[in-house]
C-alpha cells in the first residue's frame, strides 16, 4: 500500500490557533489586558450591539465571561479551581433569540479557550433518539463526537422524554447525555433550550438533568419597542427602510400582533417584514409604468403593512 | 519482529499525545476518519475490518480519540490502524493511516522461495500468525 503521499507535511501537524493564547503576563498583570489578549470584549460588544434587550441574558454571559478569564489568570499563577461546568439551559417564547445567542455563546465560549473549536451542533430528538431497540445509543454517540470541542445546541429538550410511553427510546439518549455532562465537561458543553413550563417539567423528571447544569438562563419576551428596534435594524441588514407614515403604522401593527396567539417575538417581527416585501414588491409590480427609483426600491410605504391580515382582524374583534 | 506499515512507518511508536495531534491535522484538512482493526497483517491485506463507520464531520479529536480507547479495549491483541479519507474529487482515497495499537507477541513473516523452471525463484511472504491459528486466536 502506498500511503506515504504526506509524511513529510504530517510530521509537525499546525497547532489550532483561536482557542490557545496564553496570557504572559508578569505577576501584576492586569485584567484589563488579559481581556484585550482575548478579544472577548468586542465580541460581547457585539453582541450588545447586535442583540436588542435580553438584559438578564447578556449579564450572565458577561459573569461567565468573567469567571473563565478570571479562572485563567488565576490558573496561571497556580490557583487551580477545575473547570466549572457550563452546561446551560435557555429558557423562553418562541423568536426570543435562544438560538441566535447559543452560536455566540459557541464563539464567546472558544475565545476564552473554554471550548477547543466553538462549532454548534443543533439537534432536536430525532437527531438523538432511534426508533428501534439498539438505534438510539449509536445515533447519541454520533452525535456527540460531532459535537465535541464545541456547544451541543438541543432544542425543544424535553421531547426527549415521553412520560406516557415508558419503552420510550428518549430515557436511553439522556442517560448517555447525562453521563457525557458529567465525565467530559471538558470536551464540550451542552445547552438545552425550550419553553419554560415544559423545560421545568422536563427537569422535574430528569431530576439528574437539572443538576447538571449550572446556568438556567430565562430569555424574557420582547417589549413592543424592543421589537421596533428589532425590525429597524431588519430592515437595516436588509437594505430596506419604513417611511415615516409605515413607521407609524408598524408600531400599531405590533400592538395588535402581540395581543393575537402565536405570537413568535423576534420572529414574527421578520415574518411582518417578509410579507410586507412580498406586498412592496407585487406593488412596485403592478405599476411597470412608474420610474423605479433606489428610492421606490428600498422604501415599504404604509400600505404594505395596512393590507396585513392583522388589522383585518382587529375590525372585526 | 515489529510489523510495519502506513505513514510512519519509519517512526517508533507514537504516543497518545502525538496520535491526537495527528488527527487533530487530519480533521483540520476535512479528512474523515476510521479506525480498522485485523488479525491478519499481511501487507498486501488491504481489508482490515472497519471499527465503526467513518466519523465524518466531526471538528475536533476527543470524539475519535474515545473509539480508539474503546476498539483497544475490545481488541487489545489485534492490529488497530486510524485512517484519513480525503473526499476531494480526484484524491477520493486514503491519504494517510499509521498503526495505533499491535499485539504483545508478533512471530513475524517467513520468506517462502518457490522454484520455478529455468531457476526462476517465486516468493511469498507467510505470517507465523496467520499461519498456526484461524482468525480471532492468532495474536
Ligand atoms: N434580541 C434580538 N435582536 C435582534 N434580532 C433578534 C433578537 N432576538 C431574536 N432575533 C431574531 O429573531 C429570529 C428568531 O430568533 P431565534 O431563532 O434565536 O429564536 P428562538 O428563541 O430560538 O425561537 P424558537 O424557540 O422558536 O426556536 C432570528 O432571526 C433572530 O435573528
Ligand atoms: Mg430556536
Amino acid at each position: 500500500m502506498a500511503i506515504n503521499a504526506t509524511c513529510e507535511s504530517t510530521a509537525s501537524p499546525p497547532v489550532n490557533g483561536g482557542a490557545s493564547h496564553s496570557l504572559t503576563h508578569g505577576a501584576n498583570g492586569s485584567l484589563a489586558s488579559a481581556l484585550a489578549d482575548t478579544g472577548v470584549n468586542e465580541l460581547l460588544g457585539e453582541l450588545d450591539r447586535d442583540l436588542i434587550g435580553l438584559a438578564p441574558v447578556k449579564t450572565r454571559i458577561r459573569e461567565i465571561a468573567a469567571l473563565l478569564l478570571v479562572d485563567r489568570l488565576r490558573r496561571e499563577r497556580g490557583f487551580s479551581a477545575g473547570g466549572p461546568s457550563l452546561h446551560m439551559c435557555f429558557t423562553g417564547n418562541p423568536g426570543t433569540g435562544k438560538t441566535t445567542v447559543a452560536m455566540r455563546m459557541a464563539t464567546i465560549l472558544h475565545r476564552l479557550g473554554y471550548i477547543r473549536k466553538g462549532h454548534l451542533v443543533a439537534v432536536t430528538r430525532d437527531d438523538l433518539v432511534g426508533q428501534y431497540i439498539g438505534h438510539t445509543a449509536p445515533k447519541t454517540k454520533e452525535v456527540l463526537k460531532k459535537a465535541m470541542g464545541g456547544v451541543l445546541f438541543i432544542d425543544e429538550a424535553y421531547y426527549l422524554y415521553r412520560p406516557e410511553n415508558e419503552r420510550d427510546y428518549g430515557q436511553e439518549a439522556i442517560e448517555i447525555l447525562l453521563q457525557v455532562m458529567e465525565n467530559h465537561r471538558d470536551d464540550l458543553v451542552v445547552i438545552l433550550a425550550g419553553y419554560k413550563d415544559r423545560m421545568a417539567r422536563f427537569f422535574e423528571s430528569n431530576p439528574g438533568m437539572s443538576s447538571r447544569i449550572a446556568h438556567h438562563i430565562d430569555f424574557p419576551d420582547y417589549q413592543a419597542d424592543e421589537l421596533a428596534l428589532i425590525a429597524q435594524r431588519m430592515l437595516d441588514a436588509m437594505h430596506y427602510r419604513f417611511d415615516d407614515e409605515a413607521k407609524i403604522v408598524f408600531d400599531d401593527y405590533l400592538t395588535r400582533r402581540m395581543a393575537q396567539p402565536h405570537f413568535a417575538n423576534a420572529r414574527s417581527v421578520r415574518n411582518a417584514i417578509d410579507r410586507a416585501r412580498l406586498r412592496h414588491a407585487y406593488r412596485l409590480y403592478s405599476h411597470p409604468d412608474a420610474a423605479t427609483s433606489d428610492e421606490s426600491l428600498t422604501t415599504i410605504a404604509a400600505a404594505d403593512l395596512l393590507a396585513s391580515r392583522v388589522f383585518a382582524d382587529g375590525d372585526t374583534r | 519482529m515489529r510489523v510495519t506499515q502506513g505513514t510512519f512507518s519509519f517512526l517508533p511508536e507514537l504516543t497518545d499525545e502525538q496520535i491526537k495531534r495527528q488527527i487533530e491535522y487530519c480533521l483540520d484538512k476535512g479528512w474523515a476518519v476510521a479506525i480498522e482493526y485485523t488479525d491478519d497483517p499481511h501487507p498486501r491485506n488491504t481489508f482490515w475490518e472497519m471499527y465503526g463507520a467513518p466519523m465524518f464531520d466531526l471538528r475536533d479529536a476527543a470524539g475519535i480519540i474515545q473509539e480508539l480507547a474503546a476498539c483497544r479495549k475490545t481488541f487489545p491483541q489485534y492490529y488497530v490502524r486510524v485512517t484519513a479519507f480525503d473526499s476531494t474529487h480526484g484524491v477520493e482515497s486514503i491519504t494517510l493511516a499509521f498503526i495505533v495499537n499491535r499485539p504483545a507477541n508478533e512471530p513475524g513473516f517467513r520468506l517462502v522461495r518457490q522454484e520455478e523452471p529455468g531457476r526462476t525463484v517465486r516468493y511469498t511472504i507467510e505470517s507465523y500468525a496467520v499461519a498456526a491459528k484461524p482468525e480471532g486466536a492468532r495474536y
